[in-house]
């Protein structure tokens, strides 16, 4: 059920203001429309799409805080939210970490929705498809063409309103032969900077040169992460380092103001990029740079953090208080110079060949897979490799590798001299698909002195 | 409840008129309370409603699925076609026609039981629990005390093509605290009764009888003295691990390896696929004669419980492994077809908007003929570990690496020091053959955070467990 947000808050806000005008109240509404077709042996078997609009309500009145959140959108619905959200904040306990509406501020420059991804058909995502399955020949492929279309709006009793529109076309695809797989993502604004076929043929030569693997014992090696790789390592970066929660509860080994990294090291996220203009809370996001040639700059804040250290948020507010804020479209920035250019093999694309080039014994890691952390503080993390490893010699791809299991502190991996080259483009990929506004990595290869691999495929 | 009934009936006729051969509709409703504190403070206070209709149609051997709000019986049919206008644009990469096993029509109405609707429990009680619980374990020594409860309430009504007309209500129920101490470069994590708290289909009694209370002070001593315990040796060693761990370890080195769309390939992008072929079902030794482990989902107050699935299998008890060999799996009516199997059962969605998958239902050990006492006192050199604090396995059920919270040595029969940051590591048919104790204290532990599918799903998953004995395993793994 599609309607039009900005109009839905207001009234939603104008009717809870009828109840109370001295209440704080925010009124934010979203409206998604996802749909996923997904593949597995070389066949679509799951085809999904929803159109939802859901309405969010949230109080603050007599030091107490409350939320609700409705699909019924129609009077009704609407008319039920404002009072059971009233009747719960009446009988809420004392929120003494209130810290207010966002003020009014208007939305930076966020880019602008391409009308043709905003509107793709289930035949679009099928064509897509059919491109990526064709491409991997008679390998298998599986894997998903996914669209959304998002339209929010938000508007409080503090003056605040603001809308965001941003749409999407993400491919996240495997090719599989006997004993082994390939895999190649891209994201993207723009229907037409996706291509199926490419993707394909770039997962389905990994998975061909992944044949044969053989296991290499558990040590440490130097490594090629391909962007897939580098993804994983920015999320725990951005949600256990950078969060402003983290940092003040002492649970994250982010100091600002340090070198904690190598030189090479330029974070920064960007969800204006991806059509994203405001937060969970009304903030206007920003670009914002946390590591600076090595040096940590900032923290991500939303704005109950940044009350409590008297900062201003940076527009990382996610609705949901217990994890803070989190920076949600990363990207590390590759190293100057690149163009997208196909390689032959299994490499990701030629700046990636390059830094592969510059190895004389190491591991190339195509992906990362099920990764936990085992002690927030020292961001040390478990996972696997998946997807394409192979042993580098000589700075040649000479032997596909069982996958590997790795115990590794991030921070430490990325912390002064460790970081031996970066490739020259970023590639996007995508993230989960949990949330309609997924979030986004955009990602270079990394080339590290040292990784930790801990077991192999027979433990 | 005719008007549910009517919108979902309203879809599938659309859906079938649309060019369907099979269709059915989920109308569902549901509430969802959260509330979490945080040192002493309520933090959040969430309360969220929604609702609507999702119809799945099969035309030609391609699904499609389609969801909206709107529960007007026209919104309906525009769903209804929607759902199969999807589904023909699978065809486009089409193998030939699935099918489905048999089902029999079923009209019938269940719900789970529940002494005390969570609803009716005023918010204030449920804030001063969390709050002196989380001011409780602050005292004894937590920096960061954390606790939440969550509830849901959930009425669904399923029409299928078939002639299935089916409604239930299911009410959930659950809480936990966790106590976060810091100290020199690292942290110490101890929670009650579970890693993610205690769930299950029952009332707020559930959350009454396990008393977050009583518990606190205990929490937050134990995390204080977790960052001065000495830390766990490494190499390989007898392990006994405790119940909650076991829960985790049977979720994910069994529950997701017998999913047979994981078997089938189905996941092979996201999930994964499984370690386990079906040319092997009914022969394959997973574990030792001691691993007897169901799929049950009549368990009066498991997370796992229902009374039919969302495809209208009515809720029947299967075995997956009995006397260590492997005889189930958990299956849906389409995947079961596709492997030649006569049962489905295990398929759900997580709400209206989200199309029925293969997932856990109950999949937990039945008891065994020991104690816990008995298999310390038995133990002449080995670890004790419990309550999962990190959890990692490969995309074949096969590697895994967990951590728990808390460990402690044992010697000669008797508990020693604490232990801080214990791992253990191990391959999934080699542990479980391993495995020669086994507790007969079943405790049903709840999932509620079980993430599988894209578009992402989270499942709500229960598994009777109970603590156990392996020998030769792989601890005390670093980064």
């Amino acid at each position: 059920m599609s309607g039009d947000p900005q109009a839905i808050a207001a009234e939603l806000l104008e009717r809870a203001v009828g109840v109370d005008a001295a209440a704080e109240i925010e009124a934010s509404v979203d409206t998604n429309q996802v749909a996923l077709t997904r593949f597995a042996n070389s066949v679509i078997h799951q085809n999904v799409a929803d159109d939802t609009t859901r309405a969010q309500l949230r109080l603050h009145r007599d030091g107490r805080t409350a939320s609700g959140s409705t699909t019924r959108v129609d009077d009704e619905g609407i008319v039920a939210l404002v009072e059971r959200t009233f009747a719960a904040v009446a009988v809420a306990p004392l929120d003494p970490g209130w810290p207010g509406l966002a003020p009014p501020a208007a939305s930076g420059d966020a880019a602008a929705v391409d009308p043709a991804t905003a509107t793709v058909t289930p035949q679009h995502r099928a064509e897509v498809v059919a491109s990526f399955v064709d491409a991997v020949g008679e390998l298998e492929a599986a894997g998903y063409c996914r669209s959304t279309h998002s339209r929010r709006a938000l508007a409080n009793s503090a003056g605040q309103s603001i809308t965001s529109e941003s749409a999407e076309i993400a491919v996240d695809g495997i090719a599989r032969s006997t004993d082994a797989d390939g895999v190649a993502r891209a994201a993207s604004g723009h229907l037409s900077d996706v291509d199926g076929g490419a993707l394909g043929a770039r997962a389905a030569a990994k998975a061909l040169r992944g044949a044969n693997p053989v296991e290499l014992p558990p040590d440490r090696y130097e490594v090629v992460l391909e962007p897939s790789a580098v993804a994983d390592v920015l999320m725990f970066l951005g949600w256990y380092g950078f969060n402003a929660k983290a940092v003040e509860e002492r649970v994250s080994f982010v100091r600002i103001g340090e070198a904690q990294f190598d030189p090479a090291v330029t974070l920064v996220d960007d969800a204006p990029a991806a059509g994203e203009a405001f937060d969970a809370d009304g903030t206007p996001t920003r670009r914002t740079t946390l590591i600076d040639a090595g040096t940590a700059r900032s923290l991500t804040h939303d704005l109950r953090t940044a009350a409590v250290v008297g900062a201003e948020s940076t527009g990382h507010g996610v609705g949901a208080p217990s994890f803070g804020a989190l920076a949600r479209h990363l990207c590390l920035v590759p190293a100057d110079g690149g163009v997208v250019a196909e390689v032959e093999g299994p490499i990701v694309d030629a700046t990636t060949a390059e830094l592969v080039a510059g190895v004389e014994r190491g591991i190339l890691v195509s992906d990362l897979w099920y990764t936990r952390v085992l002690d927030p503080r020292t961001l040390v993390v478990t996972g696997l490799t998946r997807n394409g490893v192979w042993l580098i010699e000589g700075g040649e791809v000479v032997q596909a590798l069982r996958n590997f299991r790795f115990t590794q502190s991030y921070a430490q991996a990325l912390m002064p001299g460790s970081v031996r080259g970066l490739g020259r483009v970023a590639h996007a990929i995508p993230g989960d698909t949990y949330a309609a506004t997924a979030p986004r990595w955009m990602a270079p290869a990394m080339h590290l002195a040292s990784w930790n691999f801990t077991g192999g495929a027979s433990g | 409840m005719t008007l549910q009934f009517d919108v979902a009936a309203a879809a599938v006729q659309a859906a079938v008129d649309a060019g369907a051969r099979y269709a059915d509709a989920r109308v569902m409703e549901r509430r969802h309370e959260a509330m979490s504190a945080r040192n002493g403070e309520v933090e959040s206070v969430t309360q969220d409603e929604d609702a609507g209709v999702g119809v799945r149609a099969l035309v030609g051997s391609g699904w499609g699925f389609f969801a909206t709000p709107d529960l007007t019986e026209e919104g309906a049919r525009r769903a209804g076609r929607a759902a199969a206008e999807v589904a023909a644009a699978s065809a486009r990469v089409a193998r030939q026609a699935g099918a489905l096993i048999d089902l029999p029509p079923v009209t019938g109405s269940w719900a789970s039981e529940c002494v005390v609707d969570p609803f009716t429990v005023g918010l204030t009680e449920k804030g001063d629990l969390l709050v002196h619980a989380t001011a409780t374990m602050r005292e004894h020594g937590a920096d960061i005390a954390e606790g939440l409860y969550q509830i849901w309430d959930t009425a669904k009504w399923l029409v299928s093509s078939d002639g299935h007309r089916i409604d239930q209500r299911i009410r959930e129920c659950g809480a936990g605290i966790m106590a976060t101490a810091i100290g020199d470069g690292e942290t110490q994590r101890r929670s009650y009764p579970a890693a993610r708290g205690q769930y299950g289909t029952r009332g707020w009694e559930l959350v009454r009888q396990i008393d977050l209370e009583a518990n606190a002070a205990r929490i937050g001593d134990e995390a204080r003295a977790l960052l001065s315990a000495p830390p766990c040796p490494s190499g390989e060693t007898t392990l006994i691990l405790g119940d909650e761990q076991m829960a985790l370890q049977i979720h994910e080195s069994v529950g997701h390896a017998i999913e047979l769309d994981r078997i089938l390939g189905w996941e092979a992008a996201y999930a994964g696929t499984s370690w386990l072929d079906l040319a092997q079902l009914g022969d394959l030794q997973y574990g030792s004669e001691l691993m007897n482990i169901t799929i049950d989902p009549t368990i009066p107050g498991a997370l796992g419980s229902f009374g039919f699935d969302d495809e209208g299998t009515p809720a029947t008890s299967h075995d997956a492994v009995r006397e260590g060999r492997w005889v189930g799996v958990l299956s849906g009516r389409d995947s079961a077809a596709v492997a030649g199997l006569d049962y489905a059962g295990s398929v759900r969605a997580d709400g209206w908007a989200r199309l029925p998958m293969v997932r856990m239902t109950n999949v937990g050990l039945e008891p065994g003929p020991h104690t816990l006492e008995e298999m310390i006192a038995s133990t002449d050199d080995g670890i004790f570990m419990d309550t999962n604090r990190s959890w990692s396995i490969d995309d074949k059920r096969l590697n895994f690496q967990f951590g728990c919270e808390i460990g402690y040595e044992v010697k000669d029969g008797r508990l020693g020091r604490m232990l801080r940051n214990p791992t253990y590591t191990g391959i999934g048919p080699q542990f479980w053959r391993s495995m020669d104790m086994l507790s007969s204290e079943i405790v049903p532990w709840g999932t509620p955070n079980c993430g599988k599918g894209q578009p992402g799903q989270i499942g709500h998953t229960g598994h009777p467990a109970a603590p156990a004995r392996f020998r030769n395993v792989r601890v005390g793994v670093r980064g």
